[in-house]
């Protein structure tokens, strides 16, 4: 069979003595970085990606997802232990983890974490597997309409999980758009709003605005509140393997949060985040007594743990068949396929069979390596934890300051990245989240290319979004998703998942 | 006028002037037709669509919630200081005085951002800092920095 045969493939590439010392490599980064509060994947995976030029492209991307899928590990750990969640994904597992730790539970909480992100990263992995041939034939099929609905679905998909005000973060999707236009048009080689700066006509790098707002700015909000205690409740762990019971109690939560996972991880824009929001919601529903979750019911750690996973290995899937990046950590990704000379898209499968199965093997090696890092090491990340954020804040940013001068050997990068450290703080203080514009910069240029083509394409008409059927149905998402939060009982019910997180 | 969110009603007004100003640069750019876009046509688009989001947090800035509600605070000016001016320093410096001068005086700048600042801790941060990030950095990953002063 094709599947068993591109899985031998596959596995012949990650198993190597070489990949598999990046891929453990690329786990304890992960894990560390999820774990250390400010220092997030994207800054990581920024500040290394210089040094891929020496590296196999294939164990490079090996590294780098192990990166991405580590900070997510991590990030539970923080979310169960000292209820702040490291990743965004990883804000649902703090309302029930952490009530599990204060019970005493802590190691039950992580292992069952652990245990159900494998699991959930083992079927993950098959279904990328399986299912990305087959979308990427899909993807042949895709003109420019395609992509820019895809595109618009993915934006309207950040904005729906945005805390806060919708509008806020519509205008962010928007701003983070115009920002992506400060370039040199592709079809006219018009510079714009670059005011002659040679730097500008390039386009601003998305690592800069990253850092600026997310690294920078944090740190500057961060510092302006009263001193905050990072309370470590747990100092030893133990007890870690779960009981019969709390087995029976969340493996089918962990299987549904599997399949959910799996499912709207596909989204472009937020797809592990929504999952593992969603999870947890529909566990609550189908709980005979709802009533303990947010106060240490074990389905709340392992659904959602689970969808989290699950989505982020299928959200590999719009990365590797269509070379579209869904979320920041991705267009990393394939701007670290593109330096290696490999243009990311549907061929990637057949001009590079090694690279996307050794990549895809590679996913369950390193979830299997993070249940080792995780379960019986817990206690050196627990040691980490400890550290005061006076000696924490001065290290991040002096490695974002390295990350960024590096990124081009430029000054004038690091000035962009404190002028961005101004805008993120100030976005902080005026209550809009920053993760829709990094989307909408990242996505800005694609989509302005597709429309543009795609209006070319259709003379001029812009029903042409709505005569395609691919393209008609991804409007169609975007439009029932806009509808649903709308609706006053759901935007009442979004108010209280996020109430936690402010 | 009464304000009922201080913090939507400037938001408001910065995302309806950045909206204006890059519609109104992309005037600058052939805005093409409909059948054939031109550089101009996106961003004059969004740039009109910031301004109209603008304007609907500016409106709600004025209706929703109690009067004068929703302060926009205390600035951290230290904080705010202390590290986007360790950031400029550090760009700006870096190329002249090299790595290793650099680097440990952003870092003890940085520190003093904090509230819990003592000369002792930023300096032994920076200490450690600068031998972890050279051995990382420069002897490990042989990333491109320039050490020492330009002029020596």
């Amino acid at each position: 069979m094709d599947l068993f045969h591109n899985l031998y493939i596959g596995f012949q590439t990650a198993l190597t003595f070489a990949n598999l010392w990046y891929a453990f490599m690329g786990c304890v980064l992960g894990t560390l970085i999820g774990v250390l509060p400010g220092l997030g994947p994207i800054a990581t995976i920024a500040m290394l990606l210089p040094t891929m030029y020496s590296l196999q492209p294939t164990s490079a991307l090996i590294m780098l997802a192990g990166i991405y899928y580590g900070a997510q590990y991590g990030g539970s750990t923080t979310a169960i232990l000292i209820n702040v969640p490291g990743e965004a994904s990883s804000v649902v597992t703090a309302l029930d983890g952490y009530q599990m730790a204060r019970k005493g539970r802590a190691g039950t909480a992580l292992a069952t974490s652990a245990l159900g992100s494998f699991f959930a990263g083992t079927v993950g992995t098959l279904v990328v597997a399986a299912f990305a041939p087959a979308l990427t034939s899909l993807a042949f099929e895709f003109g420019a309409p395609e992509y820019f609905a895809l595109m618009f679905l993915g934006l309207i998909g950040a904005v729906v999980l945005a805390s806060g005000s919708l509008v806020k973060a519509l205008a962010m999707v928007v701003l983070g758009l115009l920002l992506g236009q400060i370039n040199t048009d592709v079809q006219t080689a018009v510079p714009r709003f670059s005011f002659n700066i040679p730097e500008l006509m390039d386009g601003i790098n998305f690592v800069v605005i990253a850092m600026g707002v997310f690294s920078f700015g944090e740190i500057i909000a961060n510092l302006g509140k009263s001193a905050e205690h990072r309370e470590v409740f747990v100092k030893k762990v133990t007890g870690l393997w779960p009981t019969k019971k709390d087995f029976k109690d969340a493996s089918p939560a962990a299987v549904r949060g599997t399949l959910l996972g799996c499912l709207l991880g596909v989204l472009p824009g937020a797809g592990p985040m929504l999952a593992s929001f969603t999870s947890y919601a529909v566990e609550k529903k189908l709980s005979k007594h709802p009533e303990e979750f947010g106060k240490g019911a074990i389905q709340g750690v392992a659904a959602p743990e689970a969808a989290n996973n699950a989505g982020a290995q299928t959200s590999f899937i719009p990365m590797l068949t269509l070379g579209i990046p869904t979320s920041a950590v991705m267009a990393l990704m394939i701007g670290a396929m593109t330096i290696m000379g490999i243009q990311p898209g549907p061929t990637v499968m057949t001009s590079n069979p090694t690279l996307f199965w050794g990549l895809i093997c590679s996913m369950w090696v390193g979830n299997f390596m993070l249940v080792i890092l995780n379960l019986p090491l817990i206690g050196i990340w627990v040691k980490l934890l400890t550290v005061p954020y006076r000696f924490l804040f001065p290290a991040i940013m002096a490695f974002c300051a390295i990350g960024v001068y590096t990124l081009s050997n430029n000054t004038f990068d690091v000035y962009c990245a404190a002028a961005f450290a101004v805008f993120g703080f100030l976005t902080h203080k005026f209550g809009f989240e920053a993760a829709p514009l990094i989307l909408g910069f990242i996505l800005g240029p694609m989509m302005e290319e597709n429309l543009r083509r795609a209006l070319l394409m259709a003379r001029g008409d812009w029903s042409v979004f709505v005569t395609r059927p691919i393209s008609a149905v991804m409007l169609l998402l975007a439009l029932v998703m806009m509808i649903v939060i709308a609706l006053p009982s759901i935007s009442k019910k979004r108010q209280e998942a996020f109430v936690d997180e402010e | 006028m009464k304000i009922k969110s201080q913090r939507d009603f400037v938001s408001g007004i910065m995302l309806i002037v950045i909206g204006l100003a890059f519609a109104i640069g992309a005037t600058n750019y052939s805005f093409g037709s409909n059948i054939r876009p031109g550089p101009g046509y996106f961003p004059f688009g969004l740039g009109i669509i910031l301004a109209i989001l603008g304007g609907v947090v500016f409106f709600r800035s004025l209706r929703s919630g109690p009067e004068n509600g929703d302060p926009i605070g205390r600035m951290p000016w230290r904080a705010l200081f202390c590290v986007v001016g360790s950031i400029v320093f550090f760009g700006f410096c870096l190329p002249r005085l090299g790595f290793i001068i650099s680097f440990p005086i952003m870092i003890v700048f940085t520190s003093m951002a904090g509230q819990e600042f003592t000369w002792r801790d930023a300096l032994l941060n920076a200490v450690i800092l600068t031998v972890m990030s050279y051995l990382i950095f420069i002897a490990g990953l042989s990333l491109n920095i320039p050490l020492w002063p330009a002029f020596l």
